[in-house]
């Protein structure tokens, strides 16, 4: 295997690398306001229907979510052991783990989808099959409004990294990666660590409220 | 300059120039687009001033106005005003700047032209295929419940638009930090590029929540989410806030980098460097920061709370502070220089007068009482015009003419240039002053059919719009002249530092023969340099 060439528009690897990891720390910045601004409109109707919210945030399927907790915090524990061992030896053991990484986030896709189909039958996604009654029924249309929003771009997220892992896998089971230039590798680890932090900030706002009297 | 071969002669296939990763030719690219949509925007502009010259309004109704005034301010923003600096020259110029061979994602800056011109051209079908009378404000919930125009389809295009602004962010984040030439400190980077980063950061970190909040606005409208619509429990003025707090710093995406360019002119045209040249790099980081806790400012009748308005209010002062520095300081940099009135220092010059009274006027607005009486009047209006045609229009002139030798390897002819910047700086004051005291006497935006009173105001302003129209067509003249006819260009026609005045006009290919190495602050005019000026 022969070392790879720096792009043109760098004088090494070293800076290539570099330049790798901070464009995806730059990116995850802007992320960062993309859901903040979907988060901080959530807050503000929490606020506003605390106890409406309450009693809609209980009737999230809160056994899938927390079990998708734990399947994306575990695939986020490969992909950082993938970074590792990237690092120290050559990176084809890395794609294996960045595979694994990437079924696990199939998995938690799968779970979505059957919860999903679950809330769609309970008449609980709005603009197209809600119905609610009661006094609470404007904050229950509100909150499930923004249920569907924010786990479904975390979802968009979620696929567009499973994409990401597995061409990455491929080319590191191709040997294309070393100790020296591993880049990619890290750079996806980043974006694949910010994914599940979301998903932890949305498994608080969605799942918790409302179950603890 | 040893051989003919250039950035823009090396393959002249159109293939080359639309899979082109240079940031020279991206950088062209992205003149050709905003140069087509400034003209488009011209144009309902025109029809605008031509609507008003009479009371009644004869020649458009009132939905057609509304679609025009809506189609003026969504094309000049999102797709002349935003990209226009940093897109075009700031492209151009970064790498030469720095001393680097390309930005560090070149492929993302191609990447990035080409979502521009894929959200322009969507935002152009719906406002041509029916239009849109929203406003570039896009309130709900008119917007997203009684609006009967294309809202979702312009949301779309300005949605996929806002992606190429934070690709060009991103890339220039990246490069400035990690691409400076050896010995190329920050406090030794020309002050262009302080401004370029602090657009950036707004870019990357304000873009994305205006991305989110049309989202909300389109699926609103689409599925009936109720997020804005009272009627179903949501809130207006969240929308309100969330828009505001892109569209005010976006302000700052519109002024930063006219700043930077009016700093490059200032300085090489006094021959002097340029006066406390810390603060005039930290104030634009200071703007950049301060401007994102300003939004509220534009909601003082929106019935938030008056504890917000107040705070809203002081902050609106303190980040004219940095602003003022920036003011000052160019004047001190004029002090004791040796001046020269070549047609980019017209341009920079306009540009201080005009900015100084957009942004006193901008004060006159930050005072809470004095906005909720000119809330929605003219008043408003003439001073954002100040701000972004007399202040960001100019500078943007003003740094075409100063690089469009380094661009084009031709000079543009020197007499017509002046005359047009002058023809523009006239045309311009008669065109908005007027407005000023339209708003003052009580005339409210947004509306055609106004009582007669008004009217010789309206007719100033109109005839004045003209004379701007024949100052903005000139140079579309002469400049395009000289692409055939100009005479060539040396490397460094100026005398100006800075690195990009170091490789032959046009740049080679990759920039630079051999790797720059940086050994002094910018700015080091010397009295041997003025009188090689003097000379040439």
């Amino acid at each position: 295997m022969h070392e790879p060439q720096p792009a043109m528009q760098f004088v090494d690897l070293r800076q290539q690398n570099d330049v790798a990891q901070l464009g995806m720390w730059v990116f995850l910045a802007t992320e960062v306001l993309f859901f903040g601004g979907l988060i901080l409109a959530y807050s503000a109707y929490r606020i506003g229907y605390s106890s409406g919210f309450a009693q809609a945030a209980a009737r999230t399927e809160i056994a899938i979510g927390t079990a998708n907790t734990a399947v994306l915090l575990t695939s986020s524990f490969l992909v950082a052991w993938a970074v590792l061992i990237a690092r120290q030896r050559e990176g084809r053991i890395a794609g294996l783990l960045l595979w694994g990484a990437a079924l696990l986030g199939l998995v938690f896709l799968a779970l979505k989808g059957i919860e999903y189909s679950i809330e769609y039958r309970a008449h609980l996604l709005p603009g197209l099959s809600f119905a609610a009654s009661g006094p609470q029924a404007q904050a229950t249309h509100l909150f499930f409004a923004f249920y569907f929003i924010a786990t479904g771009l975390h979802a968009v997220h979620v696929a567009v990294g499973i994409v990401v892992l597995v061409v990455i896998g491929i080319r590191a089971r191709q040997g294309a990666y070393s100790e020296r230039y591993h880049a990619p590798i890290t750079v996806a680890g980043l974006y694949w660590h910010f994914v599940d932090v979301v998903w932890i900030f949305l498994f608080a706002l969605i799942y918790l409220p409302g179950r603890s009297s | 300059m040893s051989s003919d071969r250039n950035y823009l002669t090396a393959d002249n296939s159109l293939r080359s120039w639309l899979f082109t990763t240079d940031h020279k030719r991206v950088a062209i690219l992205y003149f050709i687009g905003i140069t087509l949509f400034f003209f488009i925007g011209g144009a309902a502009a025109t029809m605008i001033r031509l609507e008003l010259v009479s009371p009644q309004g004869h020649f458009f109704t009132s939905d057609v106005y509304n679609r025009l005034f809506t189609m003026h301010g969504v094309i000049m923003v999102w797709f002349f005003l935003i990209p226009s600096i940093p897109a075009t020259l700031g492209n151009f110029v970064v790498p030469l700047m720095i001393g680097a061979r390309d930005l560090a994602f070149p492929r993302l800056n191609l990447t990035s032209w080409y979502l521009f011109m894929i959200g322009g051209l969507i935002t152009l079908y719906a406002i041509f295929a029916g239009g849109l009378d929203t406003g570039w404000t896009f309130y709900t919930p008119f917007s997203t419940m009684y609006s009967n125009s294309h809202v979702v389809l312009a949301v779309t295009g300005i949605f996929i638009a806002g992606f190429s602004s934070i690709l060009t962010g991103l890339n220039f984040i990246v490069t400035i930090h990690r691409l400076r030439a050896p010995g190329l400190t920050w406090y030794r980077l020309p002050l262009f590029l302080w401004s370029l980063y602090a657009t950036a950061a707004i870019l990357v970190l304000a873009t994305p929540v205006l991305a989110m909040t049309l989202l909300l606005v389109a699926l609103d409208r689409f599925a009936g989410i109720g997020i804005f619509d009272p009627a179903r429990g949501g809130d207006p003025l969240l929308f309100q806030h969330l828009f505001w707090f892109y569209s005010h710093p976006a302000v700052y995406i519109m002024i930063l980098p006219g700043m930077g360019v009016v700093s490059e002119l200032v300085s090489c045209f006094s021959r002097k460097a340029v006066f406390g040249y810390k603060f005039v790099a930290w104030s634009a980081i200071a703007i950049a920061v301060v401007g994102f806790f300003v939004w509220g400012h534009h909601m003082f009748v929106s019935g938030q709370s008056a504890y917000a308005g107040l705070t809203f209010s002081f902050m609106s002062f303190v980040v004219a502070v940095p602003s003022a520095i920036k003011v000052f300081n160019w004047t001190a940099t004029m002090h004791k220089g040796w001046v020269t009135f070549d047609a980019p220092m017209l341009y920079a010059l306009g540009f201080i007068g005009l900015f100084t009274i957009g942004g006193l006027t901008g004060l006159f607005l930050a005072c809470l009482a004095f906005d909720v009486y000119a809330t929605d009047t003219y008043f408003v209006v003439a001073h954002f015009h100040y701000i972004m045609v007399g202040g960001m229009v100019t500078a943007y002139f003003g740094g075409l003419h100063y690089w469009w030798p380094k661009i084009t390897g031709r000079m543009y002819p020197e007499y017509w240039a002046r005359a047009a910047a002058i023809v523009i700086f006239f045309g311009f004051n008669m065109t908005f002053f007027p407005q000023f005291i339209l708003g003052i006497l009580g005339m409210p935006r947004r509306y055609h059919v106004y009582p007669p009173e008004f009217q010789i105001w309206h007719v100033m302003s109109s005839t004045g719009a003209s004379i701007l129209a024949v100052g903005y067509l000139l140079p579309l003249l002469y400049l395009g002249w000289s692409l055939f006819f100009g005479r060539r260009a040396p490397a460094n026609p100026w005398h100006a530092t800075g690195l990009e005045w170091q490789t032959p006009s046009p740049p080679p290919e990759y920039n630079f023969e051999t790797m720059p190495v940086v050994k002094r602050a910018p700015y080091q005019y010397t009295l041997k340099g003025r009188e090689r000026a003097q000379n040439a």
